[in-house]
């Protein structure tokens, strides 16, 4: 088990519709919140990284324009970008930065304004988040590729479209109580399975809710941590995996290969099982990608997910609750903040700062982080 | 150059065997590449072996039936297909080649089953080449 580096801050911006504000003062929103959770100032900071998807970003390479507007200059800045894994990416350098033993405190803030461009632009560039060549001319979108996996789901182990619709029942349950998420209101099965069709069997609520937004994660050595912070949480074990970008490319489309391959690393790295996970945040952009993740995770057999949320096994008081901060779903999905948001609520949950979201006695969590249609896969283990 | 004519929006025209596959499309085949080297089979078709880095490729036939991995019908489309919706994606199996592609516009939803066999034809659209799947 490595305990060689510690997250000593978190921050996050409300993630809200259309945002009034530039870029660099959304970022500074969640980057001030995880400075002072840290109590640390700019001069204590070695390095930042900076992750976003930069096809929204009108400011070419961002990482120059923050490292200057949150006072982080001269030290090193640069970007990353794996799309909506971005920023668990970024985290998983500033681990390797740090335990190389070259920097002692990195700065890991994400960020995404999708309503930096229009809707028009927005629909243009998810076109192309496909292989141009062989799929794009297609048509295609992001919610046909999940879709194509949850069809596939349906009918390699029998779940269903009232599956899914329990899983974001789930997420509404708890996006209703977190202040900081885009979408507050409360949903019932039945209005979940009747809204209006995107791409069958996925309908409006079985996606998750656009939104700007930031995140910010401070990251410190051990021997740092302890000589400056009260409460690190440590990472236990991280992996990371990828798989074809075309789906002719994939073994199958009821699993995402890469979530596999970096969870069997991460519980490796940690010396931990799936049943050792206290509190899981997942990549539920679309309820399917929850519920495979359930399986992909080990929280499952596979084919047997749909009995956690049948259940409600993934709720505070389950086996293993999931997405107790609303997920994607509820809590919004801006693309490069994404991943440190879902790390932010874990560190929060295993120091015991997660309000009415707390569960009790949280020791072990888990961050599964997915960038495109299973192109990229992150899992991360913390413990304190 | 060529690939300009491949599908209803195409989305980059230089590719160095792009031309080559539009070409077969035209004479109403769809075909994947071989690595003449090692026999890996590629579908999309490619210039270069993954396996062996080879550079020498044979093109073969993908024909006969095939059986239906998954699909989904888009209510939704991106830039370029807006007024197109809805239209059926789907993934199909020809012995071992997987080909992403659509249905043909008059296969309704209700027709359609995975693991049905499907046959993969070559069409045109208002100048552009390209392929769909129908009912086998």
């Amino acid at each position: 088990m490595s305990k060689d580096v510690a997250v000593i801050g978190v921050g996050q911006s409300a993630f809200v519709r259309g945002y009034e504000g530039s870029i660099r003062e959304l970022a500074f929103e969640a980057y001030r919140e995880a400075m002072k959770d840290a109590g640390i100032t700019n001069k204590d900071v070695e390095a930042s990284i900076v992750c976003s998807a930069p096809e929204y970003d009108k400011q070419r390479s961002p990482s120059g324009l923050m490292a200057e507007y949150l006072g982080l200059n001269p030290q090193m800045t640069f970007n990353v970008e794996s799309v909506c894994s971005s920023s668990t990416s970024g985290l998983e350098l500033a681990y390797s930065m740090i335990k190389s033993g070259w920097k002692d405190l990195i700065v890991v803030l994400g960020f995404q304004k999708m309503s930096e461009i229009t809707s028009a632009d927005s629909q243009e560039r998810m076109g192309r988040g496909a292989d141009i060549m062989w799929e794009s001319p297609f048509g295609t979108m992001m919610p046909a590729y999940y879709a194509m996996h949850a069809r596939a789901h349906f009918a390699q182990y029998g779940s269903s479209e009232e599956d899914l619709a329990l899983i974001r029942v789930k997420a509404t349950s708890y996006g209703k109580i977190n202040e900081k998420a885009v979408y507050r209101k409360e949903l019932t099965k039945e209005q979940c399975l009747e809204s209006a069709p995107v791409a069958s069997p996925l309908k409006v609520f079985d996606c998750c809710a656009n939104a700007d937004g930031s995140s910010c994660m401070i990251l410190a050595s051990a021997d740092k941590a302890k000589e400056i912070s009260s409460k690190p949480v440590y990472i236990l074990g991280m992996g990371s995996g990828t798989a074809a970008l075309t789906m002719s490319g994939r073994s199958t489309l009821y699993g995402l290969d890469c979530a596999k391959v970096a969870a069997k690393e991460a519980y490796e790295m940690a010396g931990l099982k799936p049943q050792d996970i206290d509190v899981a945040e997942v990549h539920d952009c679309f309820t399917i990608a929850e519920l495979m993740a359930y399986e992909n995770l080990g929280f499952a057999e596979p084919g047997k997910g749909v009995e956690l949320i049948r259940n409600k096994e993934t709720y505070i008081g389950g086996k293993i609750p999931v997405n107790v901060d609303g997920g994607l779903l509820s809590k919004g999905h801006p693309i490069g903040a994404t991943g440190g948001s879902q790390i932010r609520t874990i560190v929060l949950q295993l120091r015991g700062e997660a309000g009415d979201m707390q569960v009790p006695g949280a020791e072990i969590g888990l961050v599964h982080n997915i960038g495109g249609v299973g192109i990229y896969g992150n899992v991360i283990i913390f413990g304190r | 150059m060529g690939f300009e004519k491949f599908g209803q929006v195409s989305f980059t025209a230089q590719s160095k065997i792009g031309g080559t596959f539009v070409d077969y499309l035209e004479k109403g085949e769809l075909r994947a590449t071989k690595c003449k080297e090692c026999g890996e089979i590629f579908f999309p078709p490619r210039a270069d072996c993954s396996k062996c880095l080879s550079e020498d490729m044979e093109w073969i036939l993908i024909e006969g039936t095939g059986s239906l991995i998954s699909y989904t019908n888009v209510h939704y489309g991106p830039t370029g297909f807006e007024t197109d919706v809805p239209y059926i994606l789907a993934l199909a199996d020809f012995d071992g080649i997987r080909v992403f592609g659509r249905f043909n516009k008059g296969i309704q939803e209700e027709q359609i089953k995975i693991g049905m066999p499907v046959k993969a034809e070559t069409i045109k659209i208002d100048g552009q080449f390209s392929y769909e799947f129908s009912l086998a």
